[in-house]
């Protein structure tokens, strides 16, 4: 394309690219031009050289993370707190889709589905503060109700065991009703010939929902997999923030990337360490997703992301 | 399988709902799972409710109880007894909610409806200009550094703003519902001489209400419950937006005691704490509590826009 033809072209769509320009300017600032602070992780970060005037490091930011061992163990917390998420989450997202489809009272559905889907609504120190009043040693409901039954109060706030399994509850409750949407929407959208002919080749409920309704879902299930497994090295840092906070005790089995690298930032200010982390999971990121997409691609083109 | 005698009989009933006892026991079935799951996700709201309402007293004694032996509206009135700050924090974050919701949401249309346009030659490449995002990023850290060092943001009432106000998410979604309008309407407006921006503002924005109210309230419901920007970025007490001013007073009862009584009235109470914490909660949670019945339907329906095409 000649200059006259480009020029010629951008005054044509002159008003239609001033309509984009604050979209434009935006992802520059908050996402493009920061991308190039990424040789942060290369530098030893001092705050008269600021991002480009300090001294360059080589890789003894990310030697400094591997060797501490913190490497792995967020790593892993990150990929299998979310593996359990997404298969505990979608299972019951699904179960409970299939369920409100079938049950019959139009008001219990609406009632059941409008309660479910609260947990969504509201933020995540909310949810810090209901974890206060389940957890909490001295004054918790839970410990109420084990002490009322004449057994030991539980330490939970000092005991990381317990973690997984409240973690991967509260995010069950958190995004139930958001799911289940999603699947409803998908089951609403089956052809009813097909229940009709599955009643009339004899088969039962049980069957018309295996044979039918679950293999009718597969499509939406696995996309919607591929893309939370896309996104699996991402946690969720207002749960986990909110839920564990600065609490040390549980860092072993609590700890997610994203975590670590706000405390680095903010509390230990290793700047340089931090930014280091977070190119690190931006790469472990975009494999995933892409190999994601590769997926999605290959099972059903017109779903893919790009 | 008996599968001959059910035949008959769903021949015999045919197109209405069958009774039989694979019906009937999957409806129980259903009920239970369903009453369960219901209950479990909302007995925690209850619990905020009926601690907040418990005597201090008891609370320390027995811990906090789903079935409350005392009432009393002690930490209510402790709360609304100095209520400076929690009525900044509010006018912050219903400052924010608005601003930001305005704003945003009509720059998420205004950017949707170019992207649309199918006469518009670069709209794949600015598409992926905006997609790419989602997909790297510079991480925490540089992102940080821009706010605080070079845009200057720090304990500004724009940085609960600015960084929240576009999201490739919301304008996807708006891009696909603004592509169910039909085409032949910016081309009949462009014939009589309307320019671009005319037609938007103009025609394309009143046909997509229903793609507006949906995303605008995705929009607010991120503005009122943001804490994060706040975490990040605030530090001055009167710029707290509500969730973070939360955040503070849950981890910081002594904190909290003496900001109740920077008014000036010397009161040496001791504050019924814990009933306290529950009561700010859900004064916090309060405004979504009651919009919800009239707002949940929206959020219904932009998953479900979102669903068919992510």
């Amino acid at each position: 394309m000649n200059r006259n033809g480009l020029l010629g072209e951008i005054r044509k769509n002159r008003a239609l690219l001033l309509m984009l320009a604050p979209a434009v300017l935006f992802f520059l600032v908050f996402a493009y031009v920061p991308m190039a602070g990424i040789v942060l992780a290369f530098k030893q970060y001092n705050h008269t050289g600021g991002v480009f005037g300090s001294p360059w490091n080589g890789l003894d930011n990310f030697r400094f993370f591997f060797e501490s061992g913190n490497a792995w163990l967020v790593t892993r917390n990150t990929a299998l707190y979310n593996i359990a998420f997404i298969i505990v989450n979608n299972v019951l997202q699904i179960t409970v889709a299939i369920l409100l489809f079938e049950v019959a009272g139009k008001w219990f559905r609406k009632i059941a589905q409008s309660v479910m889907f609260l947990p969504y609504f509201i933020s995540w120190v909310v949810v810090g503060a209901i974890a206060y009043n389940l957890f909490n040693y001295d004054v918790g409901t839970i410990n109420s109700i084990l002490t009322t039954f004449g057994m030991e109060p539980i330490d939970i706030y000092n005991t990381p065991s317990y973690w997984p399994v409240i973690l991967v509850i509260v995010s069950a409750w958190k995004t139930l009703g958001y799911g289940t949407v999603m699947y409803l929407a998908a089951i609403t959208s089956i052809d009813t010939e097909m229940y009709e002919a599955a009643e009339i080749d004899g088969a039962n409920i049980f069957q018309r929902i295996f044979k039918v309704t679950i293999p009718n879902l597969y499509p939406t299930i696995i996309i919607l997999v591929l893309l939370a497994i896309g996104n699996i090295f991402r946690g969720d840092f207002g749960m986990f923030y909110n839920m564990v906070g600065n609490n040390g005790l549980l860092f072993s089995n609590t700890d997610v990337i994203d975590t670590f690298v706000f405390r680095s930032l903010t509390t230990s200010n290793e700047i340089g360490l931090s930014a280091a982390v977070g190119f690190y999971q931006s790469i472990l990121g975009f494999a995933t997703i892409m190999l994601a997409n590769y997926a999605v691609r290959r099972y059903d083109k017109d779903r893919a992301l790009f | 399988m008996s599968a001959s005698a059910t035949q008959t009989s769903s021949k015999a009933q045919t197109a209405g709902k069958r009774r039989g006892t694979d019906v009937l026991l999957l409806q129980i079935i259903g009920y239970i799972v369903i009453t369960v799951l219901a209950v479990f996700c909302f007995v925690p709201f209850l619990l905020v409710v009926s601690s907040s309402f418990s005597e201090e007293q008891s609370i320390i004694e027995n811990g906090f109880q789903l079935i409350p032996t005392t009432f009393s509206t002690e930490a209510y009135s402790v709360l609304f007894k100095y209520p400076e700050q929690m009525l900044r924090a509010y006018g912050v974050t219903i400052a924010v909610t608005a601003i930001g919701t305005v704003a945003g949401l009509f720059l998420t249309a205004m950017t949707a409806y170019v992207l649309q346009r199918k006469d518009f030659k670069w709209r794949n490449q600015f598409s992926f200009f905006f997609f790419f995002t989602t997909l790297f990023s510079g991480g925490l850290v540089p992102w940080y550094l821009m706010i605080i060092k070079y845009l200057h943001l720090k304990d500004t009432l724009l940085v609960l703003i600015l960084p929240m106000l576009l999201n490739v998410f919301y304008i996807i979604v708006m891009k696909s519902f603004m592509s169910s309008i039909p085409e032949a309407i910016t081309e009949s407006a462009k014939i009589d001489g309307a320019g671009d921006f005319r037609i938007f503002m103009q025609l394309i924005l009143p046909l997509a209400k229903p793609a507006l109210a949906t995303i605008g309230l995705f929009i607010a419901l991120g503005y009122w419950n943001d804490w994060y920007n706040a975490l990040l970025f605030i530090s001055n007490e009167n710029l707290m937006p509500l969730q973070y001013y939360l955040y503070k007073m849950l981890g910081n009862m002594e904190g909290m005691r003496k900001a109740m009584m920077q008014s000036g009235a010397v009161v040496n109470v001791s504050l019924p704490t814990e009933s306290l914490k529950m009561a700010m909660t859900l004064v916090a949670t309060g405004p979504i509590l009651l919009a919800y019945p009239f707002i949940q339907r929206y959020f219904v329906q932009g998953l479900t826009i979102g669903s068919v095409k992510g």
